[in-house]
């Protein structure tokens, strides 16, 4: 057992954790389930997604990159925080292109599968019907930023882990997009290889492989068979190569 | 070449004096010379500063001075701010702009000549519509000075020839107080606190109760000693000259008559803190004002105020530089200003850990507003005692507003903090006035009821901007302004304010045109909750406060524009057929759907 510093109380439930750790941290190291979207154990936290923004005394937080504290009373599973969760997935869906019946990526989606996790109905709010570029010159990975939901995921594991620094977010508000840093700014001129992390991580169907449709069939695919709760509790990145996990 | 021009209005091929040797200045000259960044330069420039490509172009797509397709040679940034901007009256100069110059807004004429956009405040407000042309800032525009304008532009007229007193920038110090009155003699404070112990100064600080005047309130004191605490061998102090928030421009007035001030207040926190570096970050718009700050920078370090052996002291030295932003609201927010001077785009940090223990470089740094350094060397020169007698309990010393909108005399206002809001129209002559925003778009909107409110810490709070609206203004016009001001200034790192506030605007929208239900309403009102209470910073915190103070101070005005039906889509089904109608060259009655 891995020795704690500290506890830290999730609805309730008494939750150690160690000095150095984030709420996020602690909460899946005791199997709690925080919702979550733009964070994956073992890369640096962003907190772009919002998505687990919990109530740590009293005050909202993004529980990935908040600090755990001795005593710390945290509301996460709550109806108040979960309708909040619902409608910045909302948000996520209307901002892009997700074309889920006919997408790749349909049941291997977290977006879909978070969807799913909410209780999420309908869209809800209009869509923005972006035009994202599509970048097709890689020969063994497609890049549709229409899919894309800026997570940042592809950037922190490309330049932390593969150690390439293959990804950037570029542009401002609404405009923000994902680019690729080679002088073309095309994806094939980049040295991202299939087995990358990088290439690997995306939670939604922006980052593909080519030619490589439907191997595993609709209905038996990961969040046809598991829970995104349950899937989220054996994610971690690897440092070896070859050995990640989707 | 008009750039030359332009840079002649701007004083900028003065020599490159207390100018960073910065990755936004190397992008500035660039995109004066070739109007846009074209790819292979960014290229050059990240193989120049070795930095990834990647940065380069996350740096020029996020800041809005920087270009991607070529600009004209007059390229003309029509404000659109309720005060300084287009909107005069029931006359739009944007659109008579337009007109004139046959160009759509956003657009690069043909002929490569002219372009012309919008841009967010330029901190004009007391000068009327104003625009920036190739970045200098002209104001008290009208429908004779446009078409002037125009002519001047066809007959392509070099900017050194327009007419001199376009350009003319007056301060407008309308009623000054405990700082505007008091003589600063350059070096004084300086030496009175050299004189003394540092930690002495800093005691002094927060005696006098002093805290930020850029809008959050911190207790400048206290930030400078936990700066110094800080476990590091560098810290910086950096001046926050950043001033966006639409409606705001005293410290473009600070920056013009109490430069000496300003530097003389960070020289103070240097000393205090124990940094031997520091950054004054000008806003982009400012650029104008750069030749004067250097000229009071130059002479500052010949009098032996900056550089080695301040003063004499051996072992206390403190250098300033400039650096100049590219248009970005938010790179106001602390740590996104930090990350600029990195040379970053402008996202905000995750906050903790805070500036003053992880700041620039990831080192140590004070960041305090123009406004905060300036009273900082008024209470080193002047004494603790006399500053927090003035005021309030919690609001020691007095406070700058930026007087603008419907009112007889816009300008600066300096007030004990505890002035009623009542006061201040009084005193700058507005009569029949139906509401006041302070505190910018983030602030509050407040209703005749509310006009025996103070400006304090305690009640309403401003960083400065005092926006007052008539009675004949469309309230929700300028609702949709500011909707607009914040869907075109978030930063774009975080869902609930990047996808937020285009939602509000565009809900907005949809009741300004008349298209909205009750139900709309309480759409925005649960949105606004959440852009509130889940963005990452500031900017998505307060973006919705101005719909909600509309809707509960003048619900009426809203009420009266909606639809008397439960629901009606978001989208207008007839202008949807538009494209369909263009592609096959219809327009008869059945093209349309009524
Ligand atoms: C979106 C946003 C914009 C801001 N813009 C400014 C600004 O233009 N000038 C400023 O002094 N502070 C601005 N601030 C506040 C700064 O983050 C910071 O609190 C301030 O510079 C600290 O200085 P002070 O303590 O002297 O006020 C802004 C904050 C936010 C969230
Ligand atoms: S491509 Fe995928 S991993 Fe990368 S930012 Fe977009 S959604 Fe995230
Ligand atoms: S709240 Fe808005 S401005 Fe702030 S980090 Fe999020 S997207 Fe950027």
């Amino acid at each position: 057992m891995t020795e704690t510093t500290g506890t830290i109380f999730i609805d309730g439930k008494a939750v150690g954790f160690m000095q150095g750790q984030t709420i996020m941290d602690a909460a899946l190291s005791a199997q709690v389930y925080i919702p979550h979207l733009c964070h994956y154990p073992g890369l640096t936290p962003s907190g772009n997604c919002r998505l687990c923004v919990v109530e740590a005394d009293g005050r909202r937080a993004a529980a990935c990159t908040t600090a755990a504290k001795a005593g710390q009373q945290i509301s996460n599973n709550t109806a108040e925080l979960n309708a909040a969760r619902k409608v910045i997935t909302q948000m996520l869906f209307v901002e892009g292109n997700h074309i889920c019946p006919s997408c790749e990526k349909s049941g291997n989606c977290k977006l879909q599968a978070m969807g799913y996790h909410l209780g999420m109905l309908e869209e809800h709010y209009p869509q923005f019907n972006p035009r994202r570029v599509l970048d097709a010159s890689h020969p063994d990975i497609l890049l549709d930023r229409g899919r894309c939901i800026l997570c940042g995921l592809c950037v922190r594991a490309s330049h932390e882990v593969d150690k390439k620094n293959v990804f950037a977010i570029a542009g401002r508000g609404a405009d923000a997009y994902l680019i690729v840093n080679t002088v073309s700014g095309k994806l094939g001129d980049s040295n991202l290889d299939v087995t990358d992390l990088a290439a690997n991580i995306c939670p939604v169907g922006a980052i593909m492989f080519k030619e490589r449709g439907y191997v595993t069939p609709i209905g038996e695919r990961i969040y046809d068979r598991q829970h995104i709760s349950d899937v989220a509790m054996h994610e971690h990145v690897t440092e070896q190569k070859g050995d990640k996990k989707r | 070449m008009l750039s030359q021009h332009s840079e002649l209005k701007t004083g900028n091929n003065a020599d490159a004096d207390f100018i960073a040797d910065h990755l936004l200045h190397r992008l500035y000259r660039l995109q004066q010379q070739h109007r846009h960044i074209p790819p292979q330069l960014m290229v050059e420039v990240a193989r120049e500063f070795g930095l990834p490509v990647s940065q380069v172009v996350a740096v020029v797509n996020f800041y809005s001075f920087l270009y991607q397709q070529p600009v004209g040679r007059y390229h003309l940034l029509f404000s659109n701010c309720t005060s300084c901007g287009y909107q005069a009256g029931e006359v739009n100069l944007l659109a008579l702009l337009c007109r004139q110059l046959n160009i759509a807004s956003g657009q690069t004429r043909a002929d490569g000549v002219v372009s012309v956009d919008e841009t967010s405040c330029i901190g004009m407000c007391d000068h009327g519509p104003s625009m920036l042309v190739n970045g200098v800032p002209i104001v008290n525009l009208d429908e004779g000075r446009i078409k002037q304008l125009c002519n001047l532009i066809a007959a392509e007229q070099s900017l050194d020839d327009w007419p001199a007193d376009w350009f003319r920038i007056n301060n407008h110090i309308r009623k000054p107080d405990l700082l505007l009155n008091a003589p600063l003699e350059c070096g004084d404070s300086l030496k009175k606190a050299l004189a003394g112990d540092a930690l002495l100064m800093l005691e002094s600080i927060m005696q006098s109760g002093l805290r930020g005047r850029g809008g959050a309130g911190f207790a400048t004191g206290k930030k400078w000693l936990f700066c110094r605490e800080a476990e590091s061998d560098t810290r910086y102090v950096v001046c926050n000259a950043d001033e966006g928030e639409p409606g705001t421009f005293k410290d473009r007035v600070l920056l013009q008559c109490h430069a000496d001030a300003l530097f003389e207040g960070m020289t103070l926190c240097a000393y205090g803190i124990g940094a031997k570096k520091g950054f004054l970050y000008l806003r982009g718009e400012y650029r104008y004002l750069l030749g004067h700050l250097q000229a009071v920078l130059r002479r500052r370090y010949d009098s032996g105020l900056l550089g080695a052996s301040i003063l004499g002291q051996a072992g206390f030295s403190f250098d300033i530089e400039i650096v100049i932003g590219a248009g970005a609201y938010i790179c106001g927010e602390e740590s996104a200003l930090i990350e600029s001077l990195e040379g970053k785009p402008g996202i905000p940090r995750i906050r903790p850990p805070f500036p003053v223990t992880h700041g620039y470089l990831g080192r140590p740094t004070v960041v305090n507003n123009v406004e905060t350094f300036i009273a900082a060397t008024h209470i080193v020169q002047y004494g603790s005692a006399g500053f927090s007698a003035v005021g309030t309990e919690k609001s020691s010393g007095s406070k700058l507003l930026s007087v603008s909108g419907d009112c007889r005399t816009p300008g600066i206002y300096e007030y004990p903090y505890g002035v009623s809001i009542q006061q201040v129209l009084d005193d700058c002559g507005a009569t029949q006035v139906q509401a006041v925003q302070i505190g910018g778009p983030a602030g509050s909107l407040l209703a005749k009821k509310d006009f025996n409110r103070q400006i304090s810490f305690e009640d309403v709070s401003t960083g400065g901007s005092f926006l007052i609206f008539g009675e004949n203004r469309d309230l929700l016009s300028i609702n949709r302004n500011f909707a607009r001001f914040f869907a075109h200034e978030s930063c774009g790192f975080c869902t609930p304010c990047r996808v937020g506030t285009r939602l509000l605007e565009n809900s907005i929208g949809k009741i300004a045109d008349g298209r909205a239900t009750w139900r709309d309403v309480d759409e925005i009102k649960q949105l606004s909750g959440f852009v509130r209470h889940y963005s990452h910073c500031g900017l998505g915190h307060t973006a919705a406060n101005h719909i909600l103070d509309s809707l509960r101070h003048f619900p009426g005005d809203i009420q009266n524009l909606l639809v008397q039906q439960a629901f009606t889509p978001a989208f207008d089904l007839d202008a949807a057929l538009e494209t369909a109608r263009q592609m096959t060259q219809r327009d008869d009655a059945d093209a349309h759907l009524e």
